[in-house]
């Protein structure tokens, strides 16, 4: 990821800032600028997720590019929000304990860096609601 | 008006070594250690936290506990010995992961383990003048210990936030007091991974003449003597520095209890004496009496007076308490422990 285009998604990476159409109240992450359902009558507005929601199915990664060969093994999952859109994102949590249908809520945590060097790249990952 | 406590959120990564088990690395005897440190266990950060999401998280703890609009935020100062960049701030990154707007000053904190209370001094000071609304003081660390250093033992990962203002207060701030001196007892040159120290010399010429007499200079000040407290919190390095000033100065063990996480935490370095302070708010009544102070290497130890108010009832269990981020820890061993800590390199 080039520096840009990160800093263009930080309030979405950070904060889970997408969008939702007043009109027909359609939730949207990543963020659409217009509503595929409405048209030119939706009216988009910036929305803030709450940051819980739950696996709807997941993969656990063993053999993973050089930038994530010391997470390994970890767990990328399709998480559900409770407001309704779906997004691909990391589970922090034992590969023992995932399961689908596990209530999850967000984290702040460093998804990756451009090289020891360069910029960090901070974001929103889950963990699960309940702890073990 | 008086400045004071708004709200405060702490944050405690879920990994943890014993003692026992840095010992068995390295050939020593765990008991004497232990008993000698009064430390157990220690933090450990997750492979992807870092002092900035530890300071996101509490910063969030903090937002949360009082239902705070975060755009009243006029200022942002994180204290850390253990910034990720050396150049850009860690402040700018909580500031846009809480939700600021960009009308705001925020600034990077820097003087070992005291650098978050300066941060609060920052923010009374802004606040109480009335150039800004709310500020907000935060301690992060993943602090680093050379392995096979003493400091192994103890150099552990944690951050506290703490949203200063006028209205509504939780905790009044009622005085501070600084001592400051040019002491070499710790210190990390540019580009070193590990810091080097003074052995023996960081007790006596550092961390107690300095705690001493913030501590006694802030008592002289207001005219109050140990015995007016509910409570004290001292720095924890360790847990012996705290049990052994606290006496010389005349609190008791029980003062210190609630707020001495150092054993099963070790020293979260900016976050240390804060982390104490949020322990013993965690459990504070109104109009219990706080007394604070902070020691930072190099030198020097900002002392506080507080008073909890009604409102601490109101806002306490509306985000995780110290002792339920200490609660259900993972356990590492040293293989594992070094690949969090990147003493591994790839």
């Amino acid at each position: 990821m080039t520096v840009p285009r990160f800093w263009r998604r930080l309030k979405n990476l950070y904060r889970l800032i997408g969008t939702r159409c007043e009109n027909c109240s359609e939730y949207y992450f990543p963020p659409r600028n217009m509503c595929p359902e409405c048209r030119r009558t939706g009216q988009v507005v910036p929305f803030k997720f709450n940051g819980t929601g739950e696996v709807v199915t997941y993969t656990i990664i063993h053999s993973a590019g050089k930038d994530y060969a010391k997470h390994t093994p970890y767990i990328l999952a399709i998480i559900k929000l409770d407001e309704g859109p779906r997004l691909t994102a990391q589970v922090i949590c034992s590969p023992d304990d995932i399961h689908t249908g596990m209530k999850v809520k967000s984290a702040f945590r460093k998804l990756g860096e451009e090289s020891e060097k360069g910029m960090i790249y901070y974001g929103t990952k889950f963990m699960p609601q309940e702890i073990k | 008006m008086s400045v004071g406590i708004i709200s405060y959120g702490a944050y405690i990564p879920r990994y943890r070594i014993r003692v026992e088990e840095i010992a068995r690395v390295w050939g020593n005897d765990a008991r004497i250690i232990s008993d000698g440190l009064m430390v157990f266990e220690k933090s450990v950060p997750d492979i992807d936290e870092d002092t900035i999401t530890i300071a996101v998280e509490a910063a969030n703890n903090a937002i949360k506990r009082a239902g705070i609009d975060p755009e009243r935020i006029g200022a942002i100062y994180t204290g850390s010995e253990s910034h990720p960049y050396a150049v850009k701030p860690t402040s700018t990154v909580v500031a846009e992961a809480i939700g600021t707007n960009s009308e705001l000053t925020a600034a990077d904190f820097e003087f070992a383990c005291k650098a978050g209370t300066a941060a609060i001094q920052a923010c009374m000071g802004l606040v109480g003048s009335g150039m800004i609304d709310l500020g907000m003081a935060i301690g992060s660390d993943v602090s680093q210990g050379a392995p096979g250093d003493a400091l192994e033992y103890t150099a552990a990962a944690g951050g506290v936030a703490y949203i200063i203002g006028k209205d509504e207060q939780a905790a009044e701030i009622e005085s501070t007091y600084s001592f400051t001196s040019d002491t070499p007892d710790f210190w990390r040159r540019e580009g070193m991974t590990y810091p080097e120290h003074g052995g023996r010399f960081t007790g006596e010429p550092a961390y107690f003449k300095h705690v001493t007499s913030a501590a006694n200079g802030l008592l002289e000040k207001i005219g109050t003597k140990p015995s007016d407290y509910d409570y004290a919190i001292f720095h924890q390095p360790n847990g012996k520095f705290p049990t052994r000033v606290a006496k010389m100065l005349g609190f008791s063990k029980e003062q210190i209890k609630p707020g001495l996480v150092v054993p099963r935490l070790g020293n979260t370095y900016s976050g240390s004496c804060m982390m104490g302070l949020a322990a013993t708010l965690d459990i504070a009544k109104p109009g219990d009496r706080i007394f604070v102070t902070s020691f930072g290497s190099g030198a020097g130890s900002d002392a506080f007076s507080i008073t909890v108010t009604d409102r601490i009832d109101d806002i306490r269990n509306s985000a995780p308490s110290v002792e339920q981020l200490l609660a259900n820890p993972i356990y590492l061993n040293y293989a594992d422990y070094a690949k969090h800590k990147g003493k591994i390199k790839f």
